[in-house]
């Protein structure tokens, strides 16, 4: 039977960037089908209940939710390459750990910035630079988060780099200024083909954010 | 070298509970430490600098946080017996959703039902009871989430049990009329001594939650 890999996406969105560098980083052919956020399709409707977001990937017909569970199915299921973990118990638990400071610090924190104005954006630029603090002192000088390998925690957090020009311009910070070392790191991230072929560029995002920023705030 | 084991936790934390049960479940012999949430000890600050949370599974002087990352780390560690995560990939991932579920929509809710009162608790009960259909209807006809055999998701949920009373108490309602299979459940997984002996009696948490509401001026 042929393998079939459907990757229910939305283009601006870090957590859909996600899955498509976790599929490149293992030279997995796949179908990203667009989706169009106001209007979801069926097939989305029905392979995430639930949630009923993106990104879905759906792998033989058969759905996985979840942005950083896409990426661990994703790990497990071409488990050949460029593995996202290390091998020891202790290792991995470190990787989780810290993918789920980026989903629960970071995450929230980025989405005041551009999202939100006034106070509460003020609140997300210092929650921001906090948490970015945090994980640049986690990176120390290894090049990668996972150390000498391109990993779990760095698929998590490099997709947010897309959006630092958003972050940057409504925020009003450099986060240059406030982590060259972070910077340095999303610019190694770069060099890989499987993430600057996942991202889409700054300048769009700016744009898409801008044109949420006029319709909702 | 001798393996040293060390949890701090706070005895009502239905998080720490599943790192009791997973604990249990592998036969590993640990010292359980409680924690004064008010106080917290040097130890639990030095070793989860970043949430400065319980539970924390301290592993020959090396900590585990976040309670569904010690359940998966303590099934990779002494992975002899009784597995908690399928071996395939797919169906791990399921298991995965359905404990992130639990973490994303659960804890907020159930708060709701004891922690408010008024409009916002009524929401708060109606979105809790939509919550534990999803459960049930997700459990279907097995007798545990995973299947046959009991696993990561029961370990996920199983320590919310002990807080249903605490919830038809001052939520005024009845789980096991709303939801009698997963009641049913509940009950199975109770039979097992990991879980029995990690889950503290519910008059207690009862208690708690009544002690809780008074010091928030709920009452």
């Amino acid at each position: 039977m042929a393998s079939s890999t459907i990757l229910l996406d939305y283009w601006p969105s870090m957590f859909c960037m996600r899955a498509r560098v976790a599929l490149r980083e293992k030279g997995v052919e796949f179908e990203a089908k667009e989706e169009d956020l106001t209007n979801k399709s069926p097939l989305l409707l029905q392979s995430n209940p639930i949630h009923k977001k993106v990104p879905v990937l759906i792998h033989n017909g058969k759905p996985v939710c979840e942005s950083l569970n896409v990426v661990q199915y994703i790990d497990e299921a071409w488990s050949d390459k460029n593995p996202f973990f290390p091998s020891d118990p202790y290792g991995k638990a470190q990787a989780r750990f810290w993918a789920d400071f980026v989903e629960k610090k970071f995450s929230d924190a980025q989405f005041k910035i551009w999202g939100k104005k006034g106070e509460e954006q003020a609140a997300g630029v210092k929650e921001f630079i906090e948490a970015v603090k945090i994980l640049e002192a986690e990176l120390g000088d290894k090049p990668y988060f996972g150390g000498d390998s391109f990993g779990y925690v760095d698929i998590a957090l490099i997709t947010f780099y897309s959006w630092f020009g958003a972050y940057e311009k409504f925020g009003n910070f450099s986060i240059e200024a406030e982590s060259p070392k972070l910077i340095a790191w999303c610019k190694r991230c770069m060099e890989k083909e499987s993430v600057s072929k996942s991202l889409p560029d700054q300048e769009k995002i700016v744009a898409y954010a801008a044109d949420f920023r006029k319709n909702n705030l | 070298m001798a393996n040293e084991v060390i949890l701090l936790d706070f005895w009502p934390s239905m998080f720490g509970m599943r790192t009791r049960i997973a604990l249990r479940e592998k036969g590993v012999d640990f010292e359980y430490r409680e924690e004064n949430l008010r106080d917290k000890s040097p130890l639990l600050l030095q070793m989860n600098p970043v949430h400065k949370k319980i539970p924390v599974l301290i592993h020959n002087g090396k900590p585990v946080c976040e309670s569904s990352i010690q359940v998966q780390y303590i099934d990779e560690s002494w992975s002899h017996k009784n597995p908690i995560l399928p071996s395939d990939p797919y169906q791990r991932a399921q298991a995965r959703f359905w404990v992130d579920f639990i973490d994303k929509k659960m804890y907020e809710a159930q708060r709701k039902v004891w922690a408010s009162k008024g409009e916002e608790q009524e929401t708060g009960k109606k979105e809790f009871i939509e919550l534990l259909k999803i459960l049930e209807s997700e459990l279907g006809d097995k007798p545990y989430f995973g299947g046959d055999d009991f696993g990561y998701v029961d370990i996920g949920l199983i320590g919310f049990y002990t807080w249903f009373p605490g919830y038809e108490k001052y939520g005024n309602f009845s789980i096991e009329a709303e939801c009698p299979k997963l009641i049913a459940w509940a009950k199975r997984c109770m039979q097992r001594e990991s879980v029995a002996k990690s889950l503290p009696d519910s008059e207690k948490v009862t208690q708690f939650i009544a002690d809780l509401r008074k010091a928030f001026g709920v009452e």
